[in-house]
């Protein structure tokens, strides 16, 4: 096999994940400053992108545990590699379109597993590091986050109750400014680094570089352009979900879950956890709505926490079946047919997409139900039913 | 070796980095709006009895100027966003150093 021209197919592809998790993320750091008013929402996304770009240069440890911590790097070669992102990035664009916020990472992660399994068998995976490393801490972090949300919701309507309303409410838009703008570096910090990490396996598994070798500076440069762009672009259909679908949210408790993510994620990021940015996100802004003791669409919640538990299992059998096809064909023509499948398949999902289209216009709109499922309209449709 | 010490080498759950998470993010994520929130309040404070003219009208609640008609209440209010700012600083820095 030609290495040169595979190893080009997964960095392009590996790029173009990048871009999804940066669109499909958007929403971590923006939904509640776009929701309050805090930033209008052309500005929030410029905002979020160039300190998403910043953040991926401060911290390299979670490129690490990905590039070596979760599968035997001897165990997988390109084409392992490159069906793992394709697993990734279908259904990174499938919960996209339907405005689910579920978590890039556990896609990324779960596509590569499952091309590993298809290729090595499951004597390739590192158990121990996928469960104690990625596993256990998504499970918890939604919590952590959802309760040190809670607390600081609580403590700061309790301490700002003599404060007129609207000047409350103001101070606490421009609080937002800051904190939203800490959440978007620590989503850097912790998502652009997914990628990095995955190229830096590719790069192993190829020869180029040894085992437990850090990322070069033009894969770091590149996965920093990538994710700073797709979070440029925005990913309307989520943000409204979490603005929107959630619960609603007023500024001070859009600070306080905001202050609550970056935390989470910058201490977790720290330890080299490969937590979801986006679970954490939800869960803090599930956490403000419990502190606020307001309504929480308890089931727009459930809905989400489904669709994240089936993450990692269908992004791994799309992972699986992309590896069974790659290497059914074989060589370099596996590759690229697979590559092209990916291409039509986000082309697919993009002109669904405008059917239901979200913009910065109407990211705001009452929220009427789930985001990709048009309000049923009487007339044509039914006649033709 | 006490429990606690047994339980943190327990090679699933870093018991050690849980709790760290859990405290340094209750401080951080909770704590900062807080001061935030007790900076907003002070810089709030009514105006002392006899003090500036200017912004003795009460707000209504629909006004959301944020205005301040205490100077102590304004300096109290100066130090708590310092408080916040420099937990962010340190914050950053420390992420770049590790």
């Amino acid at each position: 096999m030609n290495n040169d021209l595979t190893l080009a197919l997964v960095v392009i592809v590996a790029l173009a994940f990048d871009f999804t998790n940066g669109f499909h993320d958007t929403g971590n750091a923006m939904a509640t400053s776009i929701a309050t008013g805090a930033l209008p929402p052309r500005i929030a996304v410029l905002l979020s992108g160039a300190l998403n770009l910043v953040g991926a240069f401060l911290s390299f440890s979670v490129a690490a545990t990905i590039a070596s911590g979760l599968v035997s790097t001897g165990a997988i070669n390109l084409t392992v590699v490159l069906a793992g992102l394709c697993g990734g990035i279908t259904w990174n664009l499938l919960t996209w379109y339907f405005g689910i916020p579920s978590s890039s990472s556990h896609a990324l992660i779960g596509g590569v597993i499952g091309s590993t399994l298809a290729a090595a068998g499951s004597h390739a995976i590192k158990w121990h590091g996928l469960v104690s490393k990625v596993i256990l801490p998504g499970v918890l972090s939604p919590f952590i986050a959802l309760g040190i949300a809670a607390a600081g919701t609580w403590a700061v309507y309790r301490l700002t109750r003599e404060v007129p309303k609207g000047t409350r409410s103001h101070g606490f838009r421009i609080g937002q400014i800051g904190s939203a703008s800490m959440v978007s570096l620590a989503h850097g910090t912790n998502d652009a680094q997914k990628t990095m990490g995955i190229i830096t396996l590719a790069l192993i598994s190829e020869g180029t570089l040894k085992a437990g070798d850090k990322a070069p500076s033009w894969v770091i440069i590149s996965c920093a352009l990538a994710i700073s762009l797709g979070t440029w672009i925005g990913g309307w259909r989520v943000i409204r979900t979490m603005g929107k679908g959630l619960t609603e949210i007023e500024s001070p408790q859009g600070m306080a879950a905001e202050a609550s993510s970056a935390s989470a994620i910058l201490l977790s990021s720290h330890f080299g956890y490969s937590l979801s940015t986006t679970q954490v996100a939800t869960g803090s802004i599930l956490g403000s709505g419990v502190g606020r003791r307001t309504e929480v669409r308890w089931n727009v919640a459930g809905r989400m926490v489904s669709a994240w538990i089936v993450t990692m299992p269908s992004a791994g059998a799309v992972g699986a079946l992309a590896y069974a096809i790659a290497n059914g064909i074989g060589g370099n023509a596996g590759g690229i047919i697979v590559f092209l499948v990916v291409i039509a398949i986000g082309t697919g999902f993009y002109l669904l997409s405008r059917k239901t289209k979200v913009t910065p216009d109407n990211v705001n709109d009452e929220w009427t139900g789930q985001v990709g499922i048009p309000t049923p309209t009487p007339g044509p449709a039914k006649a033709a039913a | 070796m006490t429990p606690l010490l047994a339980a943190s080498s327990n090679s699933w759950i870093d018991l050690n980095a849980l709790w760290k998470i859990c405290v340094i993010g209750l401080i951080c994520g909770a704590g900062l709006p807080a001061v935030f929130a007790i900076g907003l309040r002070l810089l709030s404070l009514p105006a002392s009895s006899g003090g500036s003219a200017g912004s003795a009208a009460p707000p209504s609640v629909d006004d959301d100027r944020i205005y301040f008609g205490n100077v102590l209440g304004a300096v109290g209010a100066g130090i708590c966003f310092a408080v916040v700012l420099a937990a962010i600083g340190l914050g950053i820095d420390w992420i770049v150093s590790t």
